[in-house]
């Protein structure tokens, strides 16, 4: 019975790392512009191939 | 798709902006361009396999405007640099444009890809919603000139002014605010994990130490949320108390105490399961509430004053030698060249050159006026055609447009976003609040003590004016959002309460009740031959008259010839000698020498321009009324709730058609400068009207700064407006009626949610006062109140903007 105990800290700890994982993304930015990478993923396929070239 | 020639009712549109081709000599291959410079910028694109632009969106491109080699030349200054940049090691460099021409995922793309274009770039990042690009470039490789310019060639000119350089990075958003929702949401799941044995009342049924484990972990992890996501609440609480007085944010703040250290108290002397979770829901919601209210429309710019369109730097000429200074080093005296586009900084006399005056950002009047050598031009005009030379005769903010910003009116302090309402019910709830806690407690007290502050805390918890909390933000911050679809932007939310409050508009004329540019003029009479239209231009560019700027507009690009012996006669006409003959323009008695005669088509919706040579009659210029659409169902929607004024910094020529427009002849203003609009609303506001200014141009600004409610109309959203609380896309001005009735709608969905909060708190203080407030029935009414609530205000003002607002689209 008391495992419960255990998985209790786990949840909180999975919890947890969520939250980090938020605070992380409203950090880094990735809230500020709700729109543009949207529009970016669009395109995409000729960007890699530009991107590897630089990376050179 | 790209190749295929875009044919829309047999005419042409431009390849790269869409703009209809007026001829078909512009074109590459098969594909038509509107002018040289949208060509131009094909053939760039081009020839740097950049063509994937055309993919994305049809006809994506902006027409360049023409270009000139010096006009950039100020960013070679390198102190001017230095304000531009946001970094520079000497290598790397960064800097960040505003760019208010991005409008589709095309521009993006090509923004993105800019460094094709010149190697010297290293990275470009847009953001869309900001209209703002931010480079990464070498210092060594290219130069911040070059980027400039290249972005202006392709048509993305960068916005550069006083403004952007002052105030630098002014985040939007308030990421304080996520990092508070964040730790909220996590506390609220979790407690509520942890009370679901309590709930279901297994509690009893459990080992003593899962109740307890559960009861410190709720604590543990509601106190982050005390602590620091609820401090949002505290401090304007706080801030209102030292001002002696008492906002909607006490009775929240004193209900979140409460709560914890009742909870606190409960689960240290385990004598029950306390409210954590109802403190952190409602914590959650209400944050919820926040960021829905602080919605923003990054992209527009509500602050402007004379700086947002000012330049940086000003060419000078000191002892025969061009040099570039900074505008703030500009003295009384100095010699400065103004180009072809470019702003006059300060009052000044014009030295040299042909001055021909645009004085569309001052008036909203887009044609340009003719000056003379020796006459005084005033800051804020542009300058159209070949560069003149000016002597400045006042500083940049002493000037007579600028010294409007001078007056008390822009050095007030702003309000904040706090809602009046919310304010005024804080203060009488928490009174009667406190009231029934007490009286209620001294009861128990003499009934059963123990009991006493068991009622004591309950009647606050319960009392905590949550929902109306949440009403308020929910339902304006839903307006706000529906009044942007019709294209009404307002700064924010607490406009919406202000525009229900007022009784009196104020108009502008130029720009506001008309509309520049888009009259029609017809002649009829003999068809002219070139010689008579350079004749007309000729002598209307001389004239002053709003209907004879319109005449020379139509005849701008025909030569014009010198003029001697000229007169103008107010509310008459022009007349003068050109090359042999008499010339006159104006009224039919005028140039006919006598009133008999004149046939008079009753045309109310055009006015007319005789125009005459040697006192002979050639024709008649008709002009149609430039009255924006919808001005008269405005007008008299508007009257019978309102009471209505215009003024204008015009003459009085157009009294009569707008004297008929406005039936009251006694509130129309003419001749009304700047710094007379402000005073006049100022007036007003001393006889204690409630005041709406509807204006355009930077000669309202001061009316519309000092009103209660400064709405600026504007053709283009993103380009020009003074500082404002709304901006209104002038295709929907005739909407004006509706937006405002809506803006009362929605005052009183907020009256009616405080009436359901009301009977649900008294609800609650009927079981608070009865002692019989468990945690369970706590976590139950909070939410459904609050949601409630909410979901009857969002619903609410989303059915009315249906009716109220979609009547004409």
């Amino acid at each position: 019975m008391y495992i419960i105990i255990i998985l209790i800290f786990i949840s909180i700890l999975v919890a947890l790392s969520f939250l980090i994982a938020f605070l992380w993304a409203v950090k880094s930015g990735q809230f500020e512009d709700r729109y543009t990478p949207s529009v970016r993923v669009l395109f995409d396929e000729e960007k890699k191939s530009e991107k590897s070239n630089n990376k050179k | 798709m790209s190749g295929e020639k875009a044919y829309i009712n047999e005419e042409v549109i431009c390849y790269h902006c869409g703009d209809i081709c007026s001829d078909k000599t512009i074109s590459k291959e098969d594909k038509f361009f509107c002018c040289s410079g949208c060509k131009i910028v094909f053939e760039i694109l081009e020839e740097n396999k950049l063509c994937r632009y055309y993919d994305f969106e049809n006809n994506p491109g902006i027409s360049p405007a023409v270009r000139n080699e010096t006009k950039y030349s100020y960013l070679e200054d390198e102190q001017t640099q230095k304000q531009i940049l946001d970094f520079s090691d000497g290598k790397i460099s960064t800097v960040t444009f505003q760019i208010p021409q991005m409008h589709c995922s095309s521009c993006i793309w090509l923004l993105e890809n800019i460094n094709r274009l010149n190697a010297g770039i290293i990275t470009s990042r847009v953001n869309f919603l900001q209209k703002k690009l931010s480079l990464k470039f070498l210092s060594g490789v290219t130069t911040l000139k070059d980027i400039v310019e290249l972005l202006d060639s392709i048509g993305y000119e960068p916005l550069i002014n006083l403004e952007s350089v002052e105030k630098k990075k002014k985040s939007g958003y308030n990421k304080k605010l996520y990092y508070k929702i964040g730790v909220t949401g996590f506390a609220a799941g979790n407690i509520m994990l942890f009370s679901f044995p309590e709930y279901l009342g297994l509690n009893r049924n459990l080992d003593s130490v899962f109740g307890n484990l559960f009861g410190y972990l709720n604590l543990l992890i509601s106190i982050p949320v005390l602590l620091y996501s609820a401090s949002v609440y505290y401090i304007p609480a706080i801030k209102a108390l030292r001002k002696k007085t008492i906002n909607i944010d006490f009775p929240i703040s004193l209900g979140i105490f409460v709560l914890f250290f009742r909870t606190a108290y409960e689960i240290l002397t385990h004598t029950g399961a306390g409210y954590a979770d109802s403190l952190t829901m409602l914590v959650f919601l209400l944050l919820i509430g926040k960021i829905f209210q602080n919605k923003t429309y990054e992209a527009l710019n509500f602050e402007r004053t004379y700086k947002s369109y000012f330049p940086l730097s000003v060419a000078i000429i000191k002892s025969g030698v061009e040099t570039t200074i900074p505008l703030s080093n500009l003295k009384k005296g100095d010699r400065i060249i103004v180009r072809n586009g470019e702003l006059i900084p300060a009052d000044s006399i014009l030295f040299k050159g042909d001055g021909n005056i645009d004085y569309s950002f001052v008036t909203g009047e887009s044609m340009p006026v003719n000056k003379v050598l020796g006459e005084i031009v005033y800051a804020g005009g542009k300058q159209v055609g070949e560069a003149v030379e000016l002597e400045v005769l006042k500083d940049v903010s002493q000037s007579y447009l600028t010294q409007l910003w001078n007056n008390d009116t822009f050095t007030k302090n702003e309000g904040q976003n706090v809602s009046w309402f919310s304010n005024m019910v804080g203060k009488y709830f928490t009174i009667a609040v406190l009231l029934i806690a007490n009286i209620s407690t001294i009861i128990w007290l003499n009934i059963k003590p123990e009991m006493a502050l068991n009622v004591f805390t309950a009647t606050l918890i319960v009392a905590c004016p949550c929902a109306l909390a949440l009403a308020i933000p929910f339902t304006l911050g839903n307006i706000l959002r529906n009044f942007g679809r019709e294209k009404f932007y307002l700064k924010n939310t607490n406009t919406i309460e202000r525009i229900a409050k007022i009784d009196t508009i104020v108009f502008d004329k130029t720009g506001t009740i008309t509309q520049s540019g888009n009259s029609e003029v017809r002649f009829i009479g003999d068809a002219l031959d070139e010689i008579d239209k350079s004749l007309v231009k000729s002598i209307a560019r001389h004239s002053t008259h709003p209907l004879s700027r319109r005449v020379y507009l139509e005849f701008q690009d025909c030569e014009h010839f010198g003029i001697s012996n000229l007169k103008e006669y107010a509310g008459k006409g022009i007349s003068g000698n050109i090359l042999t003959s008499k010339v006159a323009l104006g009224s039919y008695a005028f140039v006919t020498g006598s009133a008999e005669g004149e046939k008079n088509p009753k045309d109310e919706k055009s006015s007319k321009v005789y125009f005459g040579i040697n006192d002979v009659l050639r024709g008649v210029f008709l002009i149609n009324n430039s009255y924006r659409e919808g001005i008269e169902k405005v007008i008299s929607e508007l009257k019978k709730k309102y009471e209505l004024h215009m003024l204008s910094g015009d003459n009085e020529n157009e009294k009569p058609h707008l004297a008929k427009v406005f039936r009251n002849i006694s509130k129309l203003h003419f001749k009304q400068s700047p710094e007379d609009k402000l005073n006049y609303i100022l007036d007003l506001q001393k006889k204690g009207k409630k005041v709406l200014m509807i204006g355009d141009g930077l000669n309202d600004a001061g009316a519309i700064k000092q009103s209660d409610v400064g709405i600026s109309i504007s053709e283009d959203i993103s380009g020009f407006s003074p500082a404002c609380d709304g901006i209104l896309d002038s295709e929907n001005f005739s909407q004006l009626p509706e937006l405002i009735s809506y803006s009362k709608t929605g005052m009183k969905i907020i009256y009616m949610s405080f009436v359901f909060s009301t009977l649900y708190n008294i609800t609650g203080l009927y079981f608070a006062i009865s002692g019989s407030l468990t945690p369970v029935f706590a976590a139950i009414l909070m939410p459904v109140s609050s949601v409630s609530v909410v979901l009857y205000c969002v619903l609410a003002s989303n059915l009315f903007a249906k009716y109220r607002l979609k009547r004409i689209n």
